[in-house]
């Protein structure tokens, strides 16, 4: 067997939690901050390797660095991990904010062990779901994330932390019960936890007679709770708003895209269910889009201004997704890793400006582009890329969801709702600038005076999320090459 | 005769006696604790030895020694074993009779090995009210007026569920003329279905018997009693009932309900749909009324309630399919494995917690994650066990017991108990809250002896051995539930 690359990056992070909790005190909190950054920069460093090294030629494995143990014998599930072209970007997306979030938090000094230490557990538990291939192993995965989320909202967040929290938690539980649900009926109609095997075989595996769509809503129930899909969004602008900056950027960057993922995942083990019910779903996706995006022209807090403009961002995932064509779910695979960069990015820059200004109404905002510079040229780049400006991760994104869905040939009249989609994308014009406007530009306000700008430590992880967001909004190439290779065994099975 | 397979219950039987012997004699009472943990670990490791073994029966077929009741004498040692290291503070707070709280638990133990080995109605009841009436001394044990009204409602309230299962014994026993479990299991298979259709005899004793039992699993409509007994009882024996007895009941219903009304189909598909609704209401009701509780002790209470719900989840499962399905049966026993740490755990927690604060209200454990980290630390991990979140041992136990329940059709009740696992993350975390993120109400640190030390860390140990590593105990439960050859 090969180095297990999978289970080094999933576990680095833990390994630095255990570390941190056995040997470093409270007190040592610059070591307990250099440990978090050690365990987590590996792990980026690997994911970029693996990155590298995944054999995109024609000839190669769809599913790549598996590792596969025997684990649960009697419910004949596996520790299964591994890779495709779907999952990978995810990984190291993951594995990357996971870094950034340890320096964005190197100002905290509440109770930095306790902290630190839920932050690697997070990542670690989001890695697992990503690279997970055993439904088993993923369910856990998935289930673990929510306590270290729930600790770092209510002790570490502001505002009704304690009630966003609770809220969080509850929600994802309901999802995720239905979600076991589905998992235990497709385990005893197909006799699989292998989501390659559930993906290939596809209900050709079906052993005992039960109807796939009520399992395919279960699962998809559970998914939708996450990324959010409208109405079930409503635990989101509380979450990210009252949790602290580092969560907002996990929970906004990461964690929903496991909702994402999950659903194209879906999609592939219930294509024939997918296809019956597209129609619905890409109506439940315009929408998401467009009210997502009224509510947001509404918002006054920083904060749950950009919250609110995931609920919309998400809906082009929906909407890419269950176009079911090859482009369109390429684009929403890509969507999310931009959202991820972009909403991170917005949620680090709202987060720092918060810290140093102790403000973030935008009624009581105003002009700080003189008084920070650096923080309102990267707040504004990151907000331009958040309304697709050409150039940015977000435009190549939504022109894939956009052109892809418009040209989908499998549901009936979505042109229509594709043109109402890319509505969102103008309403999104409107709340960014609108935001950009009334926190940088206008009069300069005295009481602002004095305010301090990025550190250096701000300034790296700035440059990072800027060039990567660059990058991919220049060659997109460089994701779409391995996302479609992860997308097209579930293009196949949906046929059309 | 082969007296040799009763071994285990003999030392527990000299133990009580010694330990009574003892208290006589000496005046360092720490003694007596030793004394009563050494006679359940040699009674383990003698179990432990038969383990294996081919199935036989001892007393003319009235006792089994089987790999499922070897199972179940397993895991109540240990429990014991566990409750007499958390008894160690408590214990020495009281002024007299030490000698025979110990004894007591011991013989509490003694019977409820003999529940799961009896294949006989008679035994049954003689081994349930052995293991019934030292509990019921136990509860009243701190004789303060709480204690003693949890005794007197669980001592009334358990006779009139011993009436009420020794009438549905009756009446089986009427219709059959039988007492031997798998001689009335042959009788009914025997009788012709109008035959059984024109007796109401048959079907009024198992609704009884379910009764009689539902009450020593604390099943809705069967629970009134847990909430008061629960608060009333001295913590260790709150936690020896949660689990222990519990389990207990649920081995005698899957002995006798399996060997006796297994079959024919529609008599098992009769009873597992009884089980089923009994399921739902004990799952809702439980974790309903749990949520508006102040007192922890109640508040598990109420819990347990809820827990025996997803059990009779197996237990109907078993209903659905009793020869075509090992999941829901195994699941049980696992499923029982897993929560006997988990409370324990919890219970244990909750002890060294009270002794110093002396309360056992909610509210006063706030700040307990700054006062007693490692005890708040753990107590959560039991709580996120009880709900059913990975990575502890109440996930694994869910998963299992549930996976049986939807390939038997019983998907309507999984969606139902893993919506009520959402109820019940409200309460459980509500705990876990007041710990973490509520003031102190001083600085002061809470100190925990040794004994609760290595009882909390052995059962914490179960529940994320249980919960990561499942295969092991999985298997066991399995072997175990394979069943029954008498």
């Amino acid at each position: 067997m090969s180095f297990p690359y999978l289970s080094t990056i999933i576990f680095l992070p833990l390994a630095g939690a255990i570390v941190i909790a056995a040997f470093l005190p409270s007190r040592r909190d610059k070591a307990i901050k250099w440990v978090s950054a050690i365990f987590t920069f590996i792990p980026m460093v690997l994911s970029v390797v693996l990155f590298a090294l995944f054999d995109r030629s024609a000839g190669a494995g769809n599913i790549q660095f598996q590792e596969e143990i025997a684990w649960v014998g009697p419910l004949n599930a596996f520790y299964h991990l591994g890779v495709d072209g779907l999952s990978l970007p995810m990984v190291v997306l993951t594995a990357f904010l996971g870094f950034m979030v340890i320096l964005i938090s190197w100002k905290e000094h509440l109770r930095v062990r306790e902290y630190f230490i839920w932050l690697l557990v997070l990542e670690t538990s989001i890695l697992g779901v990503f690279s997970s291939l055993s439904l088993l192993l993923f369910f856990i995965f998935w289930e673990i994330e929510i306590i270290p989320m729930y600790f770092l909202i209510s002790v570490w967040g502001s505002g009704r932390k304690e009630y966003s929290a609770t809220k969080y938690v509850i929600y994802t539980l309901f999802g995720s019960a239905l979600m076991l649900a589905g998992i235990l009926s497709l385990y005893f109609t197909t006799g699989s936890l292998n989501i390659v095997e559930l993906t290939e075989k596809g209900l050709g595996m079906v052993q005992s007679v039960m109807p796939a769509a009520p399992i395919f809503f279960l699962l998809l129930t559970g998914f939708a709770v996450k990324l959010p899909v409208v109405p079930l969004h409503t635990w989101l602008p509380d979450a990210h708003t009252d949790a602290p900056t580092a969560g907002s950027v996990m929970l906004a960057g990461a964690l929903i895209k496991m909702g994402g993922y999950g659903i194209i995942r879906v999609v592939g083990m219930f294509p024939q269910v997918a296809r019956d019910y597209a129609l619905l779903l890409v109506i439940i996706a315009v929408i998401s889009v467009l009210y997502g995006a009224a509510v947001t022209l509404r918002q006054h807090d920083l904060k749950r201004l950009i919250a609110y403009s995931s609920v919309s961002h998400m809906g082009y995932v929906l909407l890419g997704i269950f176009a079911l064509g090859q482009v369109s779910l390429t684009g929403a695979a890509l969507q999310m890793v931009s959202h991820g960069l972009l909403t991170g990015l917005l949620f680090a820059m709202a987060g720092l400006t918060m810290h140093n200004v102790h403000e973030r109404d935008l009624r009581k905002l105003g002009g700080l582009a003189r008084q920070v510079p650096i923080i309102a040229v990267v707040f504004s780049l990151a907000g331009l890329g958040s309304l697709g400006l050409p150039g940015t991760s977000g435009f190549a994104a939504e022109f894939l969801v956009f052109t892809g869905s418009f040209g989908s040939t499998l549901v009936s009249g979505i042109r229509v709702y594709t043109l109402l989609g890319v509505a969102g994308v103008v309403l999104a014009a409107g709340y960014i600038l609108w935001m950009l406007q009334r926190t940088f530009y206008g009069p300069v306000l005295e009481q602002y005076n004095g305010v301090a700008d990025a550190t250096i430590v701000d300034r790296v992880y700035m440059f990072v999320f800027v060039a990567l967001i660059m990058l991919i909004g220049i060659y997109p190439g460089i994701l779409t090459d391995v996302i479609q290779l992860g997308i097209s065994p579930i293009t196949r099975l949906i046929g059309g | 005769m082969n007296l040799e397979l009763f071994i285990p219950e003999l030392i527990l039987v000299a133990s009580a006696v010694v330990i009574i012997l003892l208290d006589l004699f000496v005046q360092r009472k720490g003694v007596l604790a030793v004394t009563s943990l050494i006679g359940v670990i040699a009674a383990a490791a003698v179990t432990l030895t038969m383990w294996g073994g081919t199935d036989q029966t001892i007393f003319d077929n009235r006792l089994a020694v089987d790999s499922f009741a070897l199972f179940f004498k397993l895991l109540f040692l240990g429990i014991a074993a566990l409750v007499i290291l958390a008894s160690a503070d408590y214990a020495s707070k009281l002024a007299r009779f030490q000698g025979e709280y110990y004894a007591l638990i011991l013989l509490s133990a003694l019977g409820m090995m003999l529940m799961v080995a009896a294949t006989e109605l008679i035994t049954i009841y003689i081994a349930l009210e052995l293991a019934s009436i030292s509990l019921y001394a136990l509860v009243g044990f701190l004789k303060d007026p709480k204690s003693s009204e949890a005794s007197l409602k669980y001592l009334l309230l358990g006779a009139i569920a011993s009436a009420v299962m020794l009438y549905g014994m009756a009446m089986v026993f009427g219709f059959t003329g039988k007492t031997q479990l798998g001689e009335v299991g042959g009788a009914i298979q025997a009788t012709s279905l109008p035959g059984v259709l024109t007796s109401p005899a048959l079907m009024a004793g198992i609704v009884l018997l379910i009764a009689g039992f539902g009450f020593k699993i604390a099943a809705v409509p069967f629970h009134m009693w847990v909430p008061d007994v629960y608060e009333g009882a001295p913590t260790p024996i709150t936690a020896y009932l949660s689990v222990g007895s519990k389990a207990a009941g649920f081995a005698l219903i899957l002995r006798v309900f399996y060997t006796t009304f297994g079959l024919p189909a529609w008599l098992s598909l009769d009873w597992g749909m009884i089980f089923a609704i009994l399921a739902a209401f004990s799952m809702t009701v439980g974790n309903i009324l749990a949520i508006p509780q102040a007192n922890i002790k109640r508040m598990l209470g109420y819990s347990s309630i809820a827990q025996a719900g997803y059990l009779m989840v197996g237990l109907a499962t078993m209903g659905m399919a009793p020869t075509a399905d090992v999941l829901g049966r195994s699941g049980i026993l696992f499923f029982l494995a897993s929560y006997a740490v988990t409370n324990l755990g919890a219970f244990i927690a909750i002890i060294a917690i009270s002794n110093k604060i002396g309360s056992d209200l909610i509210q006063d454990f706030s700040g307990m994650g700054k006062r007693a980290p490692v005890l708040a630390a753990t107590l959560t991990l039991c709580l996120i066990s009880l709900i059913g979140m990975p990575p502890a041992a109440g996930f694994m136990a869910k998963f299992y017991i549930f996976s049986g329940a939807v390939q038997h059709g019983l998907l309507w009740l999984v969606i139902v108990a893993v919506i009520n696992s959402v109820i019940s993350a409200y309460y459980y975390l509500r705990v876990a809250k007041v710990m973490w993120f509520s003031e102190p109400a001083s600085e002061e640190k809470v100190p925990s002896s040794g004994a609760l030390r290595l009882a909390l860390g052995l059962s914490c140990l179960g529940v994320v051995v249980l919960g990561i590593i499942p295969a092991f105990m999985m298997n066991l439960a399995e072997a175990a539930a394979k069943m029954f050859a008498f």
